[in-house]
Formats: C-alpha cells, sequence, structure tokens
C-alpha cells in the first residue's frame, strides 16, 4: 500500500470520527453516529495491518482479541449507575496505552522512522516524552478518579499544606528530566518520568471532592485526547493528532461547561479542596427552625390535586437507583392528566449527561427531560416540584446570599413552584456544606427515606 | 532531512489546529442530554492509538518494543470494544423509549 493510499484511509477515518461526534447532536442521529465512529476506527486497524512491516497477525490478532473479550464484558455486564466509574477506568487505560506506544517508540525508533536507538530526532524525543507525561497522569489520574467514584477511595477531597506549591515543583522537575532525557536518550530517566508523571497524576486527583467528579473526569477525558495527540506528534500521524485533538477538544469544553454550571472556574475546581468544611458552622444557624415533615401518602395527595408536577433528580437518585420507580410514579401521575416534566441541572450526577442516561435507561421519553435553561422559566407556573436527591442545585442562596460558597451558581427555581416536595435520607447539608433555606419554607414537604423506597410508597399511595 | 521533518511537523501543526476548531464547533453542537454518550464515543476514537501499538508490535520475533506495543494493543482493544459497547448500549436507551412512546400514542 502505497503512503498516499494509507495517507487517504486515515483521512477516511478521521472524518468518520468526525460524523459520529456530529451525530450527538440528537438522539435519532446518534447511533448512526456510533456506527460512523465503529467504521472508521475499523478502517484505522485495517489500514495499519497492511503496512508492510506488520507481520505478526498472529499475536497482534490475539491481543485485539483478549483485549475486545475484556471490553465487551465489563460494557456489557456494567450497571448504568456505575458509569461515571467505568468511563473513568477507561480513561485510565488509554493514558497507559500512551505510555506503552511512546516506550516502544523509544525502544525500537527504526519501526517508527524517527531515527536510530540512542539517536532519535530531538523533535520526536519532546513529543515522546510529552506523551508520555500526560498519558501517565491521565493513568493515575483516572485510577484515583474511578477509586473516588467507586467508593473504594472516600470522596472527600483530601488536603495538605503546600499542595500546590509541591505539584508546581514536581512538574518543574518533569521539564527538568524532558531536557535531560533529550540530550542523554537513557531509558531510566524515561522510566524516571514515567513514574514522576504518575505519582504527580494522583496529586492532582486527590484534592478534587466527590461531586466536582464531572469535570475531573472530563479533563481526563481532555488529557486521553492530548496524549494521543502527542504520540500522532512523536509518529507524525495525523489520525491520531485529529482524533487527540477532537477528543481534546471535547473533554475540554465538557469541563467548561460542568465548572460553569457550579459557577467556578476549571482552576477553582482542580486546585480542589471544595466543599465540606463549612457545614459546622452554616448548619447550626438553622437548628431551631421548623420543618415540615411528611409521609409518601402527603406526598401523592399534593401531586394527585396538581396540574402540573416538576421532577428535579439528582446524585441521590442515582445512589438509591430510583429511576426505575420514578418513572413509574411519573407515568401514574400522567393517566391522572398531570403534565410531568423533568428538569436536569448541568451538574447533577457525577458525569455530564448523567441524569439523562439513566432517566433514558428507565424509559422516560427525553422529550420530557429538559435542560436548566429550558425550563427553569415554568417553574412559577409549576404547582409542585418533586426533588429527589438532590440539594445544592436548588438552592436560593446561589442568588441571594453573597458569602455562600455557591454563591453565583445557576440554580433551578424549584423555589418559585407552589409547593416543593424534598426526597432526601436527612436534613445533611449538600456537597457544598451550605443548609438549604429551602427546607425552612412553608410550601416545603420534607419526605425522609430512601429515595427508591418514598418513590414505591408514593406509587403505591397514588394507586389506592 | 532536516528540513524534511521540520515540514512534517508543520504540517502536523496546521491538521492539530484545524481539527481543534473542527472538534470546537462539532462538540458544542451535541446536545447536553447525550453529554455521557459523548464521552462514550470519545474515549471509543481516542484508543485510535492501537495504531501506534499495532506498528510496534508488527516486527516478527520478541523484543521489548514488540511487548510493549501488544500491551498497548489490548489496553487499546479494551476501550475499543468497551468504549463502542457502552455507547451503543446508552444510545439503544434513548430510542428504546421513542419508539414505545409512539406505540402508545
Amino acid at each position: 500500500m502505497s503512503a498516499n493510499t494509507v495517507a487517504i484511509l486515515y483521512l477516511i477515518s478521521a472524518l468518520l470520527f468526525i460524523f459520529a461526534l456530529r451525530g450527538l447532536s440528537h438522539p435519532e442521529s446518534s447511533r448512526m453516529g456510533n456506527i460512523f465512529g465503529i467504521i472508521g476506527m475499523i478502517i484505522a486497524i485495517f489500514t495499519t495491518l497492511m503496512f508492510k512491516s506488520v507481520l505478526s497477525y498472529f499475536e497482534i490478532g490475539a491481543a485485539i482479541l483478549i483485549g475486545g473479550a475484556i471490553g465487551s464484558f465489563i460494557a456489557l455486564r456494567i450497571e448504568m449507575t456505575a458509569l461515571p466509574q467505568l468511563v473513568a477506568a477507561f480513561h485510565s487505560l488509554v493514558g497507559l496505552a500512551a505510555v506503552f506506544v511512546a516506550a516502544a517508540a523509544f525502544y525500537d525508533p527504526v519501526a517508527f522512522k524517527i531515527g536510530e536507538v540512542g539517536s532519535i530526532k530531538v523533535a520526536s524525543l519532546i513529543e515522546m516524552s510529552i506523551g508520555t507525561f500526560i498519558g501517565a497522569i491521565t493513568f493515575s489520574g483516572s485510577v484515583l478518579a474511578f477509586g473516588k467514584l467507586q467508593g473504594a477511595i472516600s470522596g472527600k477531597p483530601i488536603v495538605f499544606k503546600f499542595q500546590h506549591l509541591i505539584n508546581g515543583l514536581i512538574f518543574l522537575i518533569i521539564i527538568l528530566l524532558i531536557i535531560l532525557f533529550v540530550f542523554n536518550q537513557s531509558p531510566s530517566i524515561f522510566w524516571t518520568i514515567v513514574v514522576i508523571s504518575i505519582f504527580l497524576g494522583f496529586l492532582v486527583v486527590i484534592p478534587i471532592g466527590g461531586a466536582d467528579m464531572p469535570v475531573v473526569v472530563s479533563m481526563l477525558n481532555s488529557y486521553s485526547g492530548w496524549a494521543a495527540c502527542g504520540i500522532g506528534f512523536t509518529l507524525s500521524n495525523n489520525l491520531l493528532i485529529i482524533t487527540g485533538a477532537l477528543v481534546g477538544a471535547s473533554g475540554a469544553i465538557l469541563s467548561y461547561i460542568m465548572s460553569k454550571g457550579m459557577n467556578r472556574s476549571i482552576i477553582n475546581v482542580v486546585l480542589g479542596g471544595f466543599g465540606g468544611e463549612q457545614d459546622a458552622s452554616l448548619a447550626k444557624d438553622n437548628s431551631d427552625k421548623i420543618v415540615k415533615q411528611g409521609n409518601a401518602e402527603d406526598a401523592a395527595y399534593i401531586m394527585k390535586n396538581a396540574d402540573s408536577v416538576i421532577i428535579v433528580p439528582g446524585y441521590g437518585m442515582a445512589v438509591a437507583q430510583a429511576q426505575h420507580a420514578l418513572r413509574e410514579m411519573g407515568d401514574i401521575l400522567k393517566k391522572e392528566g398531570i403534565e410531568v416534566r423533568y428538569a436536569i441541572h448541568p451538574v447533577a450526577g457525577r458525569m455530564p449527561g448523567h441524569m439523562n442516561v439513566l432517566l433514558a435507561e428507565a424509559n422516560v421519553p427525553y422529550e420530557e427531560v429538559l435542560e436548566l435553561d429550558e425550563i427553569n422559566h415554568d417553574f412559577p407556573m409549576t404547582e409542585v416540584s418533586f426533588v429527589i436527591g438532590a440539594n445544592d442545585v436548588t438552592n436560593p442562596a446561589a442568588k441571594t446570599d453573597e458569602s455562600s460558597p455557591i454563591y453565583g451558581m445557576p440554580i433551578l427555581d424549584v423555589e418559585k413552584s407552589q409547593s416543593v416536595l424534598f426526597v432526601k435520607r436527612s436534613m445533611a447539608t449538600g456537597y457544598s456544606g451550605v443548609d438549604n433555606e429551602l427546607f425552612y419554607r412553608d410550601n416545603t414537604t420534607m419526605l425522609f427515606g430512601d429515595a427508591k423506597k418514598m418513590c414505591e410508597d408514593i406509587v403505591k399511595s397514588l394507586s389506592t | 532531512m532536516e528540513a524534511n521533518s521540520s515540514e512534517i511537523f508543520v504540517i502536523g501543526l496546521t491538521v492539530f489546529f484545524l481539527a481543534c476548531i473542527i472538534g470546537y464547533y462539532v462538540v458544542w453542537s451535541v446536545t447536553p442530554a447525550l453529554h455521557s454518550p459523548l464521552m462514550g464515543v470519545t474515549n471509543a476514537i481516542s484508543s485510535v492509538i492501537i495504531v501506534g501499538a499495532i506498528l510496534a508490535a508488527g516486527p516478527q520475533g520478541f523484543d521489548t518494543s514488540k511487548i510493549f506495543g501488544l500491551i498497548g494493543v489490548v489496553l487499546a482493544s479494551v476501550n475499543i470494544f468497551g468504549g463502542f459497547l457502552v455507547t451503543y448500549r446508552m444510545l439503544s436507551m434513548f430510542k428504546k423509549k421513542t419508539k414505545k412512546q409512539k406505540e402508545k400514542e
């Protein structure tokens, strides 16, 4: 196969990847998009297998089958509530793969036409080390994010003195090592860069708390793209550069959307340590205020007599796996002629679009699931807001209290609806550690208990 | 030779920036409801890094580079199959219920 044929096939593959992303602009075109992505990948792999230098079909085939079997097994078995962890785990593999490809190029530069052992081109060395560095950070950062999302490691931010200073120093050391590596091309320096970068990846994610994970997961998504780009430059492979840039841009935009949803800069999220510190001082102020508590029958009664209900789901719904019971509740209400819609805050859940997928899993039609700016102006005309497993994203303090840590964050205006039902396990504050004044309002009814059980009980009361 | 390799680098850089701009516009057009599948797809396609791993694993015989390449192929394949399949699962959920909805109507 001539170099030009290869270039054209790679170009087709890159275009198919662009179409794959483009397809996601609408649920109806998205499945075709996914198929474009798969075709693009098949073209890329087969084109590469046609290279004259590629001879070991047996080993490569076996490796693809092993990896493919593992990947398929995991993807088919995974619960939709565990998606954020899964995505984090997958990112770590991209990072690790980038490190291995860079290492392979370093040990056998001839195969990649970037020079010979001990005299690899300077540009290639720099690109290779950058790819390795980003890949290693993506790997360890994702492993830690996975641990936090899975609950294997505490989701609380871990902060210590001079954290950022230490990270900065490590970064400087890595740059120095890369310069050294370019001059002496020693394998030991290469692996030192890998190890220190892995260490830095852990340090970068450790101060970031559980509910900031949507930003972290998107950021790691972005990194995995830039790592692919770095490798693309090393191999002078335009397909890798294009795909890496697409993924990098995608992750960066998602991080931006997520941090805007919290009214915080990406820098602020990345520096971490947010949440959890203030609960003691702020929660006290409201300790003697009265909370109106209700049960499932009360909730059923209130909603049955309404014309319109907006359901606001949050991470608590995912934890309790309440989406199916919730949809059942919505169905009964709709049969009664009540308008039921769902309002999704951009940062609800642990990854971008998390709530949408869970509601889709429970067969909620996507036309009924609306984004913040699509539905926010409808709250004043709504009789009941049913908040399930969400807290901070409804807190009016974000608009009124300038001293609040969540001040300025866009919120869902549930307070403007005639009555609010809060399904919560306890009076505990949300992730931000800020008390929610909505709990103490006259038109608010608190429904304490497990989200799933509460929905099931409401369904029972509605059906009798 | 030196001029040639810097030329290749500049072409790569051109491609890189143009791809970033395409990525920027394409991703902003993605509906927020599909942000999770977007992560699934981008995860799968970023594993196109398998191309590099295959090149490393290509030669006959066994050396360090080849072993690294094969490990890379395994890791990237987990992602390719896993990423596309999980995205397929997510997207088919967005389909299922529209069909049901239409049947109901």
